[in-house]
């Protein structure tokens, strides 16, 4: 070789170790830490922590499971934090519902007075000590009106015993007691839907651990997934079809769901403009399912879909037309550490109209730039700064223990071996202090409308580094705003008030299903769960549906909230409810919330 | 991985009219199925693109370096195999990673040269150099090869096979029951589990590693006492990485130790008169690259 080539090819040499240093330096965008503008001007939002001034102090505490897991306690351990927005005693306001998971502690409702402080009310309801040996401890609650009486029921999920409370006029829940729950599960997912259109909603619940495990009392430690990626081994789903009369009947394997994966996350909606909700479901350990409902049967089409090739470990599942195109786009969480595992998460966007068809779903996550979130839990669309564009919140960490020591190692070990290994507890190495991608920065995701999000957690105020699980929105103060919940594990429950730009504008549609009479049983569906809202202002067209829950161990308010940005007007509103009846507003005023009611 | 070099075998070219396979196409067809089989029911490539991207550019790479540096075409078997591992053994989000880690891979053949033999093994020191200088961008190869036996089963067999044939077989079972023996005693010195200790071994990054890096003809020593002192080498160091909680341990252990040995074994024969003989692997023509 000559003297002048191998220079040249040196020099190529050191350029192409030098190139990821370039592309860094190039790429150093899509976070926003420079401060020295006005948040509110530049982006047209702040985010205040407000919990302990508005009298909403809650922390949370986690499980202690059988002693034979206390070696990765945390990691078992990991969930249960999760909140909910619900006007329970239907005043207008919405209350928030927080769960605990230690056995023994009680779940809390804040009950929103109205004046930008909440009551503790949980204990006079009779839902407060719900977590007791013979339930076993909360994960989460979904809120609905199953038996279509104006007032807003819970079904608390466990890692145990399932429970229904009938909502008793806003005064007081009592445990319904025939309906043929799971006697023990370890459920991380449930989601109120009305999947035969029959006017009583319904209730999906999907195991995480199989149902055949007691984590108080195991009698195997051979309980782990069966596989960091394929795992098939976990809880088994239930689809609970509503009878009126308060009966309800399983019937799943009859309409054509059955899984065992490891469900963290569901999603209920319309996604293929039928009229019937299908169901999203991000497993843990393995790839996501989409049950695409036909007439109130299911089918499982994730691989055709192109949302269930590659596994991943799915975690948080919400809807939102974040291009403002009449279409939803899934976002699905995972966990990315960089130099360790670079699952990314998912925003799951319809290639085309579905028009009923199997839709097929792209991955954009990475060309919008919500893909890298860490260990990403919970997230939420919604309008934060009323600029008419849907934004993404997402929390993630998963173990905050010691700031110095990392359990990645450990976990990066017994991840990827055999079954034989993973599955069994054992083989686990010992936790003890470690971390495990904790103390990491929150996302906020602000939408530009031109296809790219941009993150500026760290300058309008979500700057907290809790474990965070659940992300739940709601306008508690009737201002126009979407304020945000959110529940962290081991870690108390924050409410950052938001606070918007004056310039901009927004509308908002709480809806009810029809009463042919106020007497119980002539109603349908009066939560309104699967009705979707089409606003038309300004040549954007947003489509928002009323959710029986969704992200991860979370319900955001019933209200549908737009922001309009600057414009002044709307063109038209467009509720189609869930019975397929469609109504029609033409250029209501905006800043104001309507109340809609079904005609019937 | 592996560069495609085999001892040839005697009598092997005996019989013309038979069909057979040249000994550097056998690394490629294995590789090639393996990753076809594993895509088809696992889907455990992060997609076929980025794995297509590597390999195109790790091929382009040599053709390029080659018919401009020496003048002529080179046999592309060595650069598809470095393209291909590099797009199985690197995970990343984005593309730029898979062709930057194969031209490295390719370059590096032609730039880290002692007595005109390279010291590294491409795949090895693409893959080390992601790692540490993109690992904001990188990660390795994590994921399984499904949750049954089966797949081990394949890998294993074929792997077996091959190395048999291409006499590096030992050098596998050096490092298997080198690693064993080390994860015995880390879980006797931390009291970790032994069975989590081992766990490595049963996913495919070190299935891959042992079958088809460390046992590269081309960056291994020559003689088959030096090469399982070698391995065991390797294998030490390799827990001394662990020790110090490095995930991609088995890498950088034979980043350090590979070229190590290597330069040692070239030194001393050109310290030796000439006329001694050469190690044997030298005296199978090696490919023309």
């Amino acid at each position: 070789m000559k003297h002048r080539a191998r220079i040249t090819l040196i020099v190529l040499f050191c350029g192409l170790l030098l190139t990821p240093w370039l592309i860094r330096r190039l790429g150093e965008k899509g976070t926003v830490t420079d401060s020295s503008a006005s948040a509110l001007d530049r982006y047209g939002f702040v985010l205040t922590e407000s919990a302990q001034e508005a009298g909403m102090e809650f922390i949370h505490e986690g499980p202690r499971l059988d002693p034979k897991l206390a070696h990765i306690m945390p990691e078992v351990a990991s969930m249960g934090a999760a909140v909910s927005v619900t006007d329970f005693d239907a005043d207008g306001l919405p209350d928030v519902y927080v769960t605990n998971s230690r056995m023994g502690s009680k779940n809390r409702m804040f009950r929103n007075r109205g004046n930008g402080t909440f009551e503790e009310v949980a204990e006079r309801l009779g839902i407060a000590e719900v977590n007791q040996p013979a339930t076993g401890v909360s994960m989460g609650s979904v809120w609905g009106d199953y038996d279509n009486d104006g007032f807003e029921d819970l079904f608390l999920y466990r890692w145990g015993q399932q429970d229904l409370f009938r909502n008793e006029g806003g005064m007081r829940f009592s445990r319904v007691e025939n309906i043929s729950l799971p006697a023990w599960a370890n459920v991380n997912s449930a989601v109120w839907l009305d999947y035969d259109r029959d006017g009583r909603l319904d209730l999906f619940i999907a195991g995480y651990y199989s149902e055949a495990v007691n984590l108080w009392e195991l009698t195997s430690t051979r309980m782990m997934p069966e596989s960091f990626e394929y795992a098939d081994n976990g809880g088994r789903k239930y689809l609970y079809r509503n009878l009126g009369d308060g009966e309800f009947e399983e019937v799943s394997e009859e309409v054509g769901i059955s899984s065992r994966r490891w469900a963290l996350a569901t999603v209920a909606a319309d996604l293929r403009g039928t009229g019937y909700p299908d169901l999203f479901v991000a497993n843990d350990y393995g790839v996501s399912e989409l049950f695409v409902n036909e007439g109130g049967r299911f089918r499982e089409v994730g691989r055709e879909a192109g949302v269930g090739f590659s596994p991943k470990s799915g975690m948080n599942a919400t809807v939102g037309d974040v291009f403002n195109q009449g279409l939803f786009a899934i976002y699905e969480s995972n966990i990315s550490e960089r130099g360790i595992l670079l699952q990314g998460n998912n925003l799951w966007v319809p290639a085309s109209a579905p028009e009923g068809g199997l839709p097929h779903y792209d991955n954009l996550a990475g060309s919008l730039g919500v893909e890298l979130g860490g260990w990403s839990f919970g997230a939420q669309f919604g309008d934060l700064n009323n600029d008419g564009f849907l934004d993404l919140y997402l929390v993630n960490g998963f173990v905050s223990a010691s700031p110095s020591e990392s359990y990645w190692y450990d976990f990066s070990k017994v991840a990827g071996g055999h079954e034989i290994v993973i599955s069994d507890a054992q083989n686990w190495p010992a936790m003890g202090e470690r971390s495990l991608a904790g103390y990491q920065q929150k996302k906020l995701w602000l939408n530009d409308g031109a296809g790219r999000f941009l993150d500026v957690s760290q300058v309008v105020g979500a700057v907290d580094r809790y474990d965070g699980r659940a992300v739940a929105y709601g306008d508690f103060s009737g201002r126009g705003v979407v304020d945000v919940l959110v529940a962290n594990q081991r870690g108390p429950l924050l409410f950052y008030r938001n606070e918007v730009h004056p310039d901009r504008h927004w509308i908002a549609f709480e809806l009810e299903g029809g009463c042919s009479s106020e007497s119980e049983g002539q109603c349908t569906n009066r939560s309104a769960v699967g009705a979707q809202v089409a606003l038309s202002w300004d040549g954007q067209q947003q489509v928002q549906e009323v959710l029986g829950g969704s992200g991860f161990s979370a319900q955001n308010q019933l209200k549908l909230h737009f922001g309009l940005g600057s414009a002044t007007e709307v063109d038209q509103v467009v509720v189609r409810w869930p019975s397929g009846e469609t109504q029609t507003l033409r250029q209501p005023p905006v800043n104001r919330v309507y109340v809609i009611k079904e005609p019937v | 991985m592996a560069e495609v070099e085999a001892t040839a075998q005697p009598g092997s070219a005996s019989s013309p009219r038979r069909f057979r396979l040249d000994p550097r196409f056998l690394a490629p067809l294995l590789i090639t199925t393996l990753l076809v089989a594993g895509q088809l029911s696992f889907g455990f490539l992060e997609s076929w693109s980025r794995t297509l991207l590597a390999i195109a550019t790790a091929m382009a790479t040599e053709l390029i370096l080659v018919r401009s540096l020496f003048g002529r075409w080179p046999h592309l078997a060595s650069a598809y195999v470095s393209g291909i591992s590099i797009g199985i053994l690197v995970r990343s989000l984005a593309f730029w990673p898979y062709a930057l880690g194969s031209a490295i891979s390719i370059t590096s053949k032609y730039v880290l040269r002692v007595r005109n033999q390279h010291l590294w093994n491409p795949t090895n020191l693409g893959v080390v150099a992601l790692l540490l200088l993109a690992s904001d961008s990188v990660a390795g190869l994590s994921i399984q090869w499904g949750n049954n036996l089966l797949p081990m089963v394949v890998v294993w067999t074929l792997g077996t096979a091959i190395l048999h044939r291409v006499n590096r077989l030992h050098v596998t079972l050096t490092y298997l029951v080198s690693f064993v023996i080390l994860a015995a005693l880390r879980s006797a010195v931390t009291g970790q589990p032994f069975l989590g200790e081992i766990s490595p071994l049963t996913g495919p990054m070190y299935q891959l590693f042992m079958f088809f890096m460390i046992t590269d003809p081309k960056t291994t020593v020559g003689t088959r006492r030096g090469r399982i002192a070698v391995t065991v080498l390797i294998a030490i160091v390799e827990a001394v990485f662990r020790h110090l909680r490095f995930v991609y341990a088995p890498f950088y252990a034979l980043f350090l130790v590979g070229p190590i040995a290597k330069l040692v074994e070239i030194e001393r024969a050109a310290r030796r008169p000439s006329g001694h003989s050469a190690p044997a692997w030298t005296a199978v023509p090696p490919p023309r690259n």
